[in-house]
């Protein structure tokens, strides 16, 4: 049986904040920073917006692409590291707002950066043992950067959502594979507003060894090399370290181009890599093969084979806004407006 | 059904009166009133107490006991009753006294109307406020009370109904009669910059189009016309006292740029008074923001739609104009004790019809209005009153 | 508010769902046990009914006073919007440039916070509309 993506879609805040313009306020060339992230900008969520409205943002663009009776859906997963509630899932609220109460299982996940691909895999599981219809994973954040630390020229907003299903796929998901191992290379404990993370840790023995084994498992089980595939989605939290992984596996910039956001919306975090293969799939035609590998800290990766079907030339990709539509008509904030929007300035008497 | 006079009529000072509880206002207007109607206090066999929100302006529910209580008529066993229709409690107090009166169930009535707002934060009064709207489906989703006023303020510009220029004007001329009502919040004339350039609350309205938050309370006396020649020399007639109702939420309405309730009321009140609304030459009305005074001059019949902001800004809403309007100042200047205010016009009204409004006296005044609104529209309150 | 006050509301505020009058078939936001027009001949014929998630700017306001719970987004932009079904509804209007709102500018649905009690509290989540692109 046949297992993929039935239809996806994204969503990614408005408003947009330079490194420059960021360093600016702690000293620090930013604009220098910025270019050695390959970070340009990055997307800020407004005041009203978290992982929830973002969720629910993308899962209706997701259902405004397909005729899938939202009753059908069996099984929603929300990935996040920063979903607003501690306890109270938010993939309640995204069930109810697309209309696929009551009949339906629903779970929070939390894996860093890859949750939302976790979500996938789980909905690959349930569809592919029949146990459900139509599955809906949907990875996304409002990451949080402690004030002037590195992180906050990164820290960005915006979510993907894929419907998981068996039939009419317009893409389908030949194979997925993790690599998983206990390295402590960025975390956030109960109750800090801000993650911590190792510095240079979180590279060598944690993005680049995670990402690395898991590609080379997927190349060695599918027999395939970089050749073989049309586009290639890598984590990203900044836009350097998917640019050398991709190099080092082999694939050239314009097999990762498409897939790669960062440089214009920051590190989405959970919303990253799905972000990056919606972007991809606006693009992508039939036939077409796609490797995905997403991070998470702590610390895994998943990795994912794809191939595009004939049935994205049938699909309604233009009822919703695709993701270059949400990188169009972007309001550049100052420090200021950032701050207000963050939450960062304490309001009197609430 | 029995004709009904006033008798007696009082007000306090309205504004932030920081020394006065709510008790003490209420216990001032209301024997103003009385010694007005040469009253002892023995006749009196009913009370109703206009107030919108005790319950969060002093947490204070059971206000009809209290204010009974604190002017001596609890120890009598009178029955009090508290009535709210928000912005319209005071006039809707005073309608309810009116069918009592009329109806033979009582023969002197009080009628009162107090708030007290400043016993709270300016953003809890205005939360107050706001819950004359829809709460639910208005108040909750942000919009607040002015802005839902700046809405239908936005659609009469888009219309061609009045300018910003117009409506500000409402405001202007409100000041201009508050600056001759010693009782009045604000006693000082304005000009239209000052409407224009204070600041913005919710465009296109600024501070300047919007009445205050304000202590204060009034009280009128009423019994039988054929009684009330016993208690004063100079009684003013009730000819009419109409109420209408309307959507809560003003998304609900047919029309935003006019208020059907006031346009009902009014026919019911003009046809019950079997008089036209060129005969009325003083009226009271309720513009808690200035384009609710607009409204209320062309849905009450004085000026055509489209016509009455130009009209008041033509000087003819002034004291010597086609209808001398707010000569108390309005919500706007004399301030804006949600409850008393709707009592508050009839004091005025009577005052004019008697003769007593010193220098904001309307020349040879026979019939009075005053027109009382809850929330954006949604009750409406008209009475008229005639000269004896 | 308190949780259940806001909860039971959600098919409205979350999805538009409001009535529609089995008699005459007039749709009403919110939701309605009783068509006004058609009263007793409306008695369960109501029904559920999904707005349309597009319309119009009827009328707005900005506003620069606000709630305070509301003011981190001051100044903020209130309107009236004309539903696809021609039903009125006040929303928020967000990710707007507040100098270029105007009467019959075209807006979609969007799901957003709307309130919360307080830090610890619930958050609550209902429309708002964002200019359609």
């Amino acid at each position: 049986m046949d297992v993929g993506i039935v239809s996806y879609g994204a969503y990614v805040p408005r408003y947009r904040i330079t490194p420059a313009e960021i360093g600016r306020i702690w000293g620090i060339d930013g604009d220098a920073m910025g270019k050695g992230l390959l970070i340009h900008m990055k997307s800020v969520p407004s005041p009203d917006e978290d992982v929830i409205t973002i969720a629910t943002e993308a899962a209706r663009n997701m259902m405004s692409r397909c005729d899938v009776d939202p009753h059908d859906i069996g099984a929603i997963y929300v990935g996040s590291e920063s979903h607003p509630y501690a306890v109270k899932p938010s993939g309640t609220v995204v069930a109810e707002a697309i209309c696929a109460t009551p009949n339906l299982t629903a779970a929070d996940l939390e894996f860093a950066c890859k949750a939302g691909t976790a979500g996938i895999q789980m909905c690959m599981g349930l569809v592919g043992s029949g146990m459900i219809k139509y599955g809906v994973a949907i990875g996304a954040d409002t990451s949080q950067g402690a004030p002037g630390d590195a992180l906050e020229y990164s820290a960005s907003a915006g979510g993907a959502a894929y419907l998981i299903g068996s039939g009419n796929v317009i893409a389908r998901i030949n194979k997925t594979l993790s690599f998983t191992t206990d390295t402590p290379d960025f975390w956030r404990r109960e109750g800090s507003p801000y993650p911590s993370h190792g510095g240079r840790f979180t590279g060598e023995p944690a993005y680049f060894k995670h990402i690395g084994s898991a590609a080379k498992m997927l190349f060695s089980e599918m027999g395939t090399g970089p050749k073989d595939y049309a586009h290639a989605v890598f984590h990203q939290p900044n836009g350097k370290f998917p640019t050398r992984i991709a190099k080092e596996l082999g694939f050239s910039d314009v097999q990762i181009k498409h897939g790669l956001l960062t440089p214009y919306i920051g590190n989405t975090y959970s919303g990253a890599v799905p972000l990056g293969l919606a972007s991809v799939l606006d693009n992508a035609k039939p036939g077409e093969r796609i490797f995905v590998v997403a991070y998470g800290s702590g610390a895994g990766s998943d990795a994912f084979d794809i191939t595009v079907t004939d049935d994205i030339l049938r699909y309604n990709r233009q009822a919703a806004p695709t993701v270059a539509d949400r990188l169009k008509d972007t309001v550049q904030l100052d420090y200021g407006r950032y701050a207000k929007f963050k939450g960062k300035i304490l309001m009197g008497g609430i | 059904m029995r004709e009904v006079a006033i008798i007696g009529a009082g007000v306090t000072k309205f504004g932030e009166l920081w020394d006065a509880s709510f008790r003490d206002l209420g216990i001032e207007a209301g024997l103003k009133a009385m010694y007005d109607a040469n009253l002892t206090g023995s006749e009196v066999d009913g009370m109703y107490i206009g107030n919108m929100s005790s319950g969060r302006f002093i947490s204070q529910h059971h206000v009809g006991a209290l204010i009974a209580d604190y002017t001596g008529m609890a120890s009598r066993n009178l029955p009090a009753v508290r009535v709210e229709a928000a912005g319209a409690s005071g006039g809707v107090a005073f309608r309810e006294a009116v069918m009592a009166v009329a109806s033979g169930m009582h023969d002197v009535v009080i009628v009162g109307g107090a708030e007290k707002m400043t016993d709270v934060t300016d953003d809890a009064s205005n939360s107050v406020m706001d819950s004359a709207n829809d709460q639910q489906w208005e108040a909750t989703i942000g919009a607040t009370f002015a802005s839902l006023n700046a809405m239908i303020a936005r659609r009469c510009m888009h219309e061609g109904i009045a300018t910003r220029e117009e409506i500000a004007s409402m405001s202007v001329n409100d000041h201009a009669h508050g600056a001759l009502n010693p009782d009045a919040q604000f006693r000082k004339a304005i000009s239209l910059d000052t409407v224009l350039r204070s600041g913005m609350v919710a465009d296109p309205l600024t501070m300047f189009d919007c009445a205050p938050i304000s202590d204060g309370a009034a009280a009128v006396v009423l019994c039988p016309m054929d009684i009330a020649k016993r208690y004063t020399d100079r009684p003013v007639r009730v000819l009419a006292s109409a109420q209408a109702s309307d959507s809560l939420a003003l998304f609900q309405r047919k029309e935003i740029t006019s208020f059907s309730a006031t346009v009902a009321a009014a026919n019911k009140a003009y046809s019950m008074a079997k008089i036209t609304p060129s005969e009325i030459a003083v009226a009271e009305v309720h513009d808690h923001f200035t384009i609710e005074g607009i409204l209320a001059l062309q849905d009450l019949g004085f000026f055509a739609k489209g016509e009455a902001g130009k009209a008041v800004m033509g000087g003819q809403a002034t004291i010597g104009g086609k209808i001398a309007v707010n000569t108390s100042g309005g919500l706007k200047a004399r301030g804006h004790p949600v409850g008393a205010t709707g009592v508050a016009q009839i004091v005025e009204i009577t005052k004019q019809l008697r003769g007593d409004a010193d220098k904001r006296q309307v020349a040879n005044a026979r019939y009075g209005l005053a027109h009382s609104v809850g929330g954006t529209g949604s009750t409406v309150v008209v009475n008229i009153m005639e000269a004896v | 508010m308190s949780v259940a006050r806001h909860w039971r509301e959600t098919p409205g505020r979350y999805n538009l769902v409001g009535t529609r009058c089995g008699s005459c078939g007039k749709v009403y936001f919110p939701r309605r046990s009783l068509c006004p027009e058609c009263r007793r001949a409306s008695l369960g014929k109501m029904e559920s009914y999904k707005l349309k998630d597009e319309g119009t700017v009827f009328t707005y306001s900005v506003i620069h006073e606000a709630p305070i719970e509301n003011s981190i987004l001051k100044p903020y932009a209130v309107a009236m919007v004309m539903t696809g079904d021609g039903v009125l509804i006040t929303a928020q209007l967000v990710d707007v440039d507040i100098d270029k709102i105007h009467i019959g500018m075209p807006v979609r649905a969007v799901l957003r916070k709307i309130g919360e009690d307080g830090r610890e509290g619930i958050v609550n989540y209902g429309y708002k509309f964002t200019p359609k692109s």
